[in-house]
């Protein structure tokens, strides 16, 4: 008797019956649409149990490694948990905050709860009044034991002043981690490239050092873009790591303006230049939406294959309406 | 052996939906039909079209394609860019190095879906 747990929703599948038109039967409304695991709109994750391999097949590493599976394909032999939207709530506090010059913060966070993440994932940031904002991990699991945010201070920024100017001991919660944007195991001589934009570093660093501890030996390069230098931080952090790993290969670059160290140019075209050729690399792109989906359409054009490449895209919130 | 299994199956797919897509965001004539934020929804629903031109297990009726395309009908989709798509998918298997009478068969299944694709009735 195999049960799937859905929510509050538990139904006992019948012979030969999928997840999918199990939760369906159970009065669930789960998206859908080609039915036999090809379009991916009946994408669920799986929180405990086996949801089959039929099921995950066509899928990415990090997605099954997360348990991500095609429901309309599923034949679970055994019990299956499947995760409804909401993710778990975090207690944590500020453990330090500083500055990394142009603009930009690192906020280390205690955890004062478990958390399981992979460098590279983001988590929800939630104050007390209830604000939230979302960013990315540049911490490593096994190295750190605390979890570390870069952020952006903006003009307006409601969440990035209020951590920029938080006490040590501050008390917030963490939603997540959420994301597909980490390194995974399998493969230690593919070439990867890292490429994004301002805070984007952050989760492209913690990758690099996942990666590299995981023990990487194929070729790594990371490209930092912005609109010009003084955009750009943390390049003693950067010149510490290409030191110690020569497979690491860093280029900084700025749409505008000179800089010693600071290639001028697109992060685009700049990146693909960089990690020519790029049949058979791996990909990690962060940081603006359009940059981000710029660097996708061209990284796929020049050889990766779709797959290969994942990407998170920095959404900034919308300016509060009053000044 | 059916069509689908002879061309490879599912791992036929994968490795032509890569260069299929490829090659319809650089045609001119059609680039504008598949260029968009979404590109992984958009890999996936051309997975589920090539599973279907390669013979594979399919479960779109004529009304999901048509459903599907209308709005693109009315903003002025034809013929000429249906053609376009069944080239760049003989030039896709061509360079998967698959047979002209292979080919020849994938363009039919093609073709079967083109009055649902552009809203029109058979001819009879």
């Amino acid at each position: 008797m195999t049960r799937v747990r859905y929510g509050e929703l538990e139904v006992t599948l019948q012979e030969g019956e999928t997840v999918l038109a199990a939760l369906e039967r159970a009065g669930a409304r789960v998206a859908s649409s080609c039915r036999i695991g090809a379009c991916q709109a009946c994408l669920l994750r799986a929180e405990a149990g086996d949801p089959g391999a039929k099921a995950q097949e066509g899928l990415r590493p990090a997605q099954r490694e997360r348990g991500f599976f095609l429901a309309c394909v599923s034949r679970p032999s055994g019990d299956l948990e499947v995760a409804t939207e909401a993710a778990p709530r975090i207690a944590a506090e500020v453990a330090a905050v500083e500055d990394l010059g142009a603009a930009v913060v690192r906020v280390r966070v205690r955890v004062l709860e478990d958390i399981i993440y992979r460098a590279g994932q983001y988590v929800q940031v939630e104050r007390a009044d209830g604000l939230v904002r979302a960013y990315s991990l540049a911490s490593v699991p096994a190295e750190d034991s605390l979890l570390e945010l870069h952020v952006r201070v903006h003009p307006q920024g409601q969440m990035s002043r209020w951590l920029a100017a938080a006490r040590p001991g501050t008390p917030l919660h963490l939603r997540g981690p959420s994301g597909e944007c980490f390194y995974t195991e399998g493969r230690p001589e593919q070439p990867i490239l890292l490429a994004g934009t301002g805070t984007g570093l952050a989760p492209l660093l913690g990758i690099a050092r996942d990666a590299l501890r995981r023990g990487h030996t194929g070729p790594l390069t990371l490209v930092h873009g912005a609109r010009e230098p003084g955009g750009l931080y943390a390049e003693d952090v950067l010149r510490d790591m290409c030191s110690r790993h020569p497979n690491l290969r860093v280029v900084r670059c700025a749409l505008a303006g000179a800089a010693a160290g600071v290639e001028t140019g697109d992060v685009v075209e700049v990146a693909v230049r960089a990690a020519a050729p790029l049949k058979g690399a791996r990909v990690f792109l962060c940081g603006g939406p359009e940059q981000v989906a710029a660097l996708r359409k061209r990284c796929f054009l020049a050889g990766a294959s779709l797959k290969e490449i994942s990407a998170d895209a920095f959404h900034s919130a919308p300016a509060p309406a009053s000044a | 052996m059916s069509l689908y299994d002879d061309l490879g199956g599912a791992a036929a797919v994968e490795a032509a939906v890569d260069i299929f897509y490829r090659k319809v965001l650089s045609d001119e004539r059609i680039s504008r039909y598949f260029d968009g934020v979404d590109m992984e929804r958009q890999a996936a629903k051309q997975k589920a079209f090539l599973t279907m031109a390669f013979g594979g297990p399919n479960n779109y009726t004529g009304r999901d394609m048509q459903a599907a395309h209308a709005h693109l009908v009315a903003a002025g989709l034809n013929d000429s860019h249906v053609d376009a798509v069944i080239e760049n998918l003989g030039a896709t298997l061509k360079e998967l190095g698959v047979g002209d009478d292979k080919i020849a068969q994938v363009a039919a299944i093609a073709e079967s879906v083109r009055d649902a694709v552009l809203s029109r009735s058979k001819a009879s």
